[in-house]
């Protein structure tokens, strides 16, 4: 076989796959590993895990604080990953606070703008208090991680939940936009492209009308940046949260993106540690962002390997890692629709999509899919990928999810010669 | 036999694809592990593998002849891989008719059985005891589903505890 199904000869995929030492390893009974599942957890090319591990051979050290040399390389190291990462996705490095995953980013900016509820921040965060009255509005197509924390915002401060609906196709219902973000819309969290479906949302529209009403755009890029060209200023929204093991970087680690001012006005989520200037028996005054929003020890060895995770896509082109998997992602839908009895979940074009494809096969469930897909080497997601509303959209329980993910020298395929 | 055979074994998937047992009496439908049941003695109980979306709600019938709780009749509907489904098809066959102590012991057996990690149970007369439940053995080897096999067996232990027949 010269010619695989995406476009590389044997030998370019051999090349591609040496730079991710886990990819060398193989299943039961000798099957080499068809890794699709990127969209729950990506593999790590070797930088990255040599990032790490050099961290703490050569300069591991707490940072931000102690006098001596080692301290200072942890830091100067810490802050140069932040830089690196912040450049990637088009901000600054001072709007740019570490956080476990977009998980935590997400909860992070929900319980600041509780505590902001409970009158925490003073006059300047009164813009986050949230009462009876006041709306937060999501979307259908949410993972629970921008879900589940604003369901609980709005139980703690009185707001009322709305939430935008899918398409057929799994697409958000535009339509649906002006009557559902109205003046009482305080916050709009919706997701950049869905885990699921792998439909990429059009940003813009979402952000003028939640800039119209006064409403603060909460963007969860955890499926786009890793993706997509992501510049998250010319995005406008007003915070962004992703995570770094989906980016090719270590798991416990990923960052919150919010805009200066906003950041500025945030009273803190976690406190404690690290993040104080005066601390009394009685009260305490907190630092600027981004340290504001780091209690505690930070994951500094697995933030400097993250930014050599960035640094690793930024050499790729997100352009042309875009431009690959959109290709993979035609190729996936074709086979997808080849198969009598499979049933796609989402957007039928590879148009505004990711290689991130959903299928329910006719009377057989998710999981049995996956075993049988698993005993040929082919590592597949099965479930409700952490978003049961869109699965019941669909009034179904479960689907198998191929998420594929670009590695290194793919830019310098060609593709195939196909249609 | 490739792992994946051992698993899919044809009297697993002739469960799934005929369940035994499948159907609630119109009205216990939707019931959840709250749910009033109709009469002393049946128990109802709705369980979830919050993993994998996998749901079952299970009724089960017990009577008291000579103070002795026999189970009389399950019944259940549910929806989730074959794996889940043939379970409870095998449950089913397995413990109605039995008193409470053996369906209790077929309860240990098979969970003990789901903790092999594929190597069964040695010890013949246990294996005996199971039936068609040993076809899970393969099953045991993958920790994933683990918890499929036994859901249904879940459900009938709150069922009958829902049921009162425990009860002196």
């Amino acid at each position: 076989m010269s010619v695989t199904t995406d476009g590389l000869t044997s030998a370019e995929l051999a090349a591609v796959r040496a730079d991710f030492p886990l990819l060398a390893r193989t299943l039961r009974d000798g099957r080499p590993l068809v890794y699709l599942d990127s969209g729950a957890t990506a593999q790590k090319p070797e930088v990255v895990i040599d990032a790490e591990q050099d961290f703490y051979v050569q300069r591991n050290a707490a940072v931000h604080r102690g006098a001596h040399q080692l301290a200072e390389e942890a830091t100067e190291a810490f802050e140069d990953a932040r830089g690196k990462v912040a450049r990637f996705v088009g901000v600054d490095a001072d709007e740019l606070v570490w956080a476990k995953n977009a998980t935590e980013g997400i909860n992070l900016v929900a319980y600041a703008m509780g505590n902001a509820s409970a009158g925490r921040g003073g006059a300047a965060a009164r813009r986050f208090a949230l009462g009876p009255g006041d709306e937060i509005v999501v979307t259908e197509a949410e993972h629970h991680a921008n879900l589940v924390p604003w369901q609980e915002l709005a139980f703690r401060t009185g707001a009322t939940l709305r939430w935008l609906g899918l398409d057929d196709e799994g697409r958000i219902r535009l339509d649906e936009l002006d009557t559902v973000v109205t003046e009482r819309t305080r916050v709009l969290a919706f997701t950049h492209a869905s885990n699921v479906t792998g439909a990429v949302t059009p940003v813009e529209p979402l952000v003028a009308r939640a800039h119209e009403v006064g409403a603060l755009v909460v963007l969860d890029a955890c499926q786009s940046v890793p993706h997509l060209p992501v510049d998250l200023h010319a995005l406008g929204v007003d915070f962004a949260a992703f995570s770094g093991h989906k980016m090719y970087g270590p798991t416990g680690v990923g960052a919150l993106y919010g805009r200066r001012e906003l950041l500025e006005a945030l009273p803190p989520f976690l406190t404690g540690g690290s993040m104080v200037e005066i601390v009394t028996m009685t009260e305490t005054t907190f630092l600027p962002p981004p340290q504001r929003f780091e209690a505690g020890t930070q994951m500094v060895a697995q933030a400097v390997a993250l930014g050599v995770a960035a640094d690793y896509l930024a050499e790729l082109g997100m352009a042309n890692v875009a431009a690959h998997e959109h290709h993979v992602a035609g190729r996936l839908l074709e086979a997808v629709a080849s198969v009598p009895g499979v049933r796609l979940i989402g957007p039928h074009d590879a148009r505004d999509r990711l290689a991130t494809v959903s299928f329910v096969v006719d009377g057989v469930h998710a999981h049995d899919v996956g075993a049988v897909l698993d005993d040929k080497g082919v590592a597949v997601r099965v479930g409700h990928h952490c978003a049961q509303p869109v699965h019941r959209r669909f009034g179904i329980a479960a689907t198998s999810r191929a998420s594929a993910a670009s590695t290194r020298r793919t830019t310098r395929s060609r593709p195939s010669g196909k249609p | 036999m490739s792992a994946l055979d051992q698993m899919y074994q044809q009297v697993i998937l002739d469960h799934a694809k005929f369940p035994h047992g499948r159907g609630l009496p119109e009205g216990d439908e939707g019931a959840t592990a709250v749910a009033v049941a109709p009469h002393p003695g049946c128990g109802i109980s709705h369980q979830v593998n919050p993993t994998c979306g996998d749901e079952i709600t299970l009724r089960v019938d017990v009577s008291r002849a000579g103070g002795v709780a026999v189970v009389d009749d399950v019944r259940w509907e549910g929806q989730g891989c074959s794996i889940s489904q043939a379970s409870a098809s095998v449950l089913h066959d397995l413990v109605i008719g039995q008193d409470l102590a053996t369906v209790d012991r077929l309860s240990a057996t098979f969970h003990e059985l789901m903790s092999s990690r594929g190597a069964g149970l040695d010890d013949e007369a246990a294996e005996d005891l199971l039936g068609d439940a040993v076809a899970f053995t393969g099953s045991s080897k993958f920790p994933a589903r683990i918890k499929c096999a036994l859901l249904g067996w879940a459900a009938l232990s709150d069922a009958l505890i829902l049921s009162g027949a425990r009860e002196e």
